[in-house]
């Protein structure tokens, strides 16, 4: 601090504590509305206050048939999809990324630059603008409802690539040499010094990657119609149109808020790797 | 780019590369120009027959004044998201700079809307403004405004943006935090010394030297509302009331998928991709390079 005046400490705190209210309202609000009963989520004004009914709330929703009236598969089925779904994405994003990021950086052969552009190029085509195609090619290959089709064609990562290149360049060429004349042949290399060496890197792209993943929402939706493959995040637009027959929205407030719980687990949870990923694979 | 060590020519780097090769070309290259294919095609109305028709879908879309009002549409909602979002996120991190105890306390509960997906921002702002019941509209009738986003497409917006803005404030806050806290304290105390009070000193110091960082958060804001923000519009407005809140991804969704006129969007997509594209050209042209102080 430059100087120390007392008015401005405490307005920089007020200030602060605005925002953080601010920012944290629509989940206090969600919260509230999962620990009250329906008849009381039916009486505007709405609750500020958390109520006495979250535990029933929560084994309704986790374990009984959710919204009542609705067909769609119980909520721990949901989460089981989506944690299948976002380490899947993960992990594989993360998988295909070093291996090529590895072939690029160490390795001296004929369209190298080619395939380095090839990656390059998914950056500039997200799910978004090639909808229809692609949901014709996961349909043609017969993917449709089923783990494969929701996280295979989203793991091809530039933004990972990039990020495992640049940490690979980091690393002294000494190190090459060395294990090279300890007699180690490329994959050992990659697997004994080169993993170990970016784990960290590995772990915040895990994070982003992770969170990634789990918040999928267009390609669930194209590419599942089997409400047993239906994911968490998917089914609170599903509850939404539920509500406006009948509205239950202790219940729907609740599965909003299992819905969110692990992506900000890992967030708050790993706060510095968050950062580092964050910041690392965006520049 | 190579090592100056690095192994010799084999079929392994070869089967290194193939599997990130095989899904980019299967699920991404072969789809995008099958898009640019299909938007220089027409069907008949009952799906028989095809033709080749050059750029004609490209010629309806843009005399299609429906379009130039989405695309227009897309433009407003993009700049509203990024100055609401990165102007709020602007304010907490140059007084999150200032705090010396607590601001990691106060990163940690101002990141983490980062990690809820946008579907589900849509669905909390959706249920604070309900009608009905929501908190909002039940405040905002004291103050004589009767707040109903199905039916007004003016509040349906300002809903969807909010939302956005919401969600986004998490990324923007830790990109101008840590902008901040890189530059060096001399030259603030070097300020300091000179007779400039924290106004001043934020606006002709702070603000200028942290301009990279607001280049490449426009940029990156810009992409979020443009393609990120589909879960929010789905789940709170499907576009409505009146297409007031259709913008471009959406409505190549919608024409695509419920109206099924392949031609036209496909001719959608291939614009879409010529934006991302300049986008992503702006982003690694300009930003990499910093502005120079």
């Amino acid at each position: 601090m430059v100087e120390n005046r007392r008015i401005l400490g405490i307005m920089s705190h007020l200030v602060l504590i605005l925002g953080v209210i601010m920012v944290a309202l629509p989940i206090w609000i969600t919260f509230v509305a999962s620990t009250h009963d329906a008849v009381r989520m039916t009486q505007a004004p709405i609750p500020m206050l958390p109520g006495t009914h979250f535990f029933e709330n929560f084994k309704q929703t986790l374990f009984g048939a959710g919204l009542s009236g609705s067909e769609g598969a119980p909520v721990w089925r949901m989460l089981l999809n989506s944690m299948a779904m976002a380490l899947m994405i993960a992990f594989g994003k993360i998988a295909i990324s070093l291996l090529s990021a590895f072939a690029i950086v160490y390795f001296k052969f004929p369209f190298r630059m080619g395939f380095f552009w090839m990656i390059f190029i998914t950056l500039m085509l997200p799910v978004e603008v090639r909808i229809l195609p692609t949901f014709e090619v996961v349909a043609n290959l017969g993917m449709l409802n089923s783990y494969w089709g929701l996280s295979i064609p989203l793991i091809a990562s530039a933004t990972a690539t990039f990020m495992l290149r640049q940490v690979f360049l980091t690393i002294p060429d000494e190190m090459l040499e060395s294990a090279r004349i300890d007699g180690a042949g490329p994959l050992r290399f990659f697997w004994d010094i080169l993993i170990p060496l970016s784990r960290t890197n590995i772990a915040a792209l895990f994070v982003i990657l992770f969170i990634y993943g789990w918040n999928q929402y267009l390609w669930p939706l194209l590419i599942t119609t089997d409400t047993d493959m239906t994911t968490i995040v998917m089914s609170i637009k599903q509850m939404l149109e539920a509500a406006e027959q009948s509205p239950q929205w202790n219940i729907i407030m609740m599965t909003a808020l299992l819905a969110m719980i692990p992506p900000v687990f890992v967030v708050v949870g790993m706060q510095r790797l968050f950062v580092q990923g964050l910041t690392e694979t965006d520049k | 780019m190579l090592k100056r060590v690095h192994f010799p020519t084999s079929a392994l780097p070869y089967l290194l590369v193939a599997p990130q090769i095989i899904i980019t070309l299967i699920f991404f290259i072969w789809p995008a120009s099958q898009a640019v294919y299909q938007s220089f095609l027409i069907e008949d109305a009952f799906g028989l027959s095809t033709e080749f028709v050059w750029f004609e879908n490209f010629q309806i879309l843009f005399e299609d004044s429906q379009y130039l009002e989405t695309f227009w549409r897309t433009i407003v909602f993009s700049a509203a998201v990024a100055v609401l979002s990165m102007g709020s996120a602007l304010i907490l991190a140059a007084f999150a700079d200032r705090v010396v105890r607590g601001a990691t306390t106060y990163r940690t509960l101002l990141i983490w809307p980062y990690a809820v997906a946008p579907v589900l921002a849509g669905a909390l702002w959706v249920f604070m403004f309900n009608p009905t019941l929501g908190i909002f509209p039940y405040i905002l009738e004291f103050i004589g405004i009767d707040w109903n986003h199905y039916l007004n497409g003016g509040q349906a917006m300002t809903l969807v943006i909010f939302a956005a803005a919401w969600k986004q404030i998490a990324y923007n806050f830790l990109f101008y935090l840590a902008a901040m806290q890189s530059i060096p304290r001399s030259l603030i105390e070097a300020a300091a010394i000179d007779g400039a009070g924290p106004v001043r000193r934020f606006w002709d110091h702070i603000f200028p030297l942290i301009s990279p960082t607001t280049f490449f958060l426009l940029v990156i804001n810009a992409v979020y509302a443009f393609f990120d923000t589909f879960g929010i519009i789905h789940a709170v407005t499907q576009g409505g009331p009146a297409n007031s809140t259709t913008i471009l991804v959406y409505k190549v969704f919608n024409d695509g998928f419920v109206g099924l006129d392949l031609g036209g969007s496909a001719a959608q997509s291939v614009i879409l991709m010529i934006l991302v594209i300049a986008m992503t050209v702006v982003q690694f042209r300009y930003v990499e390079r910093k502005v120079e102080y």
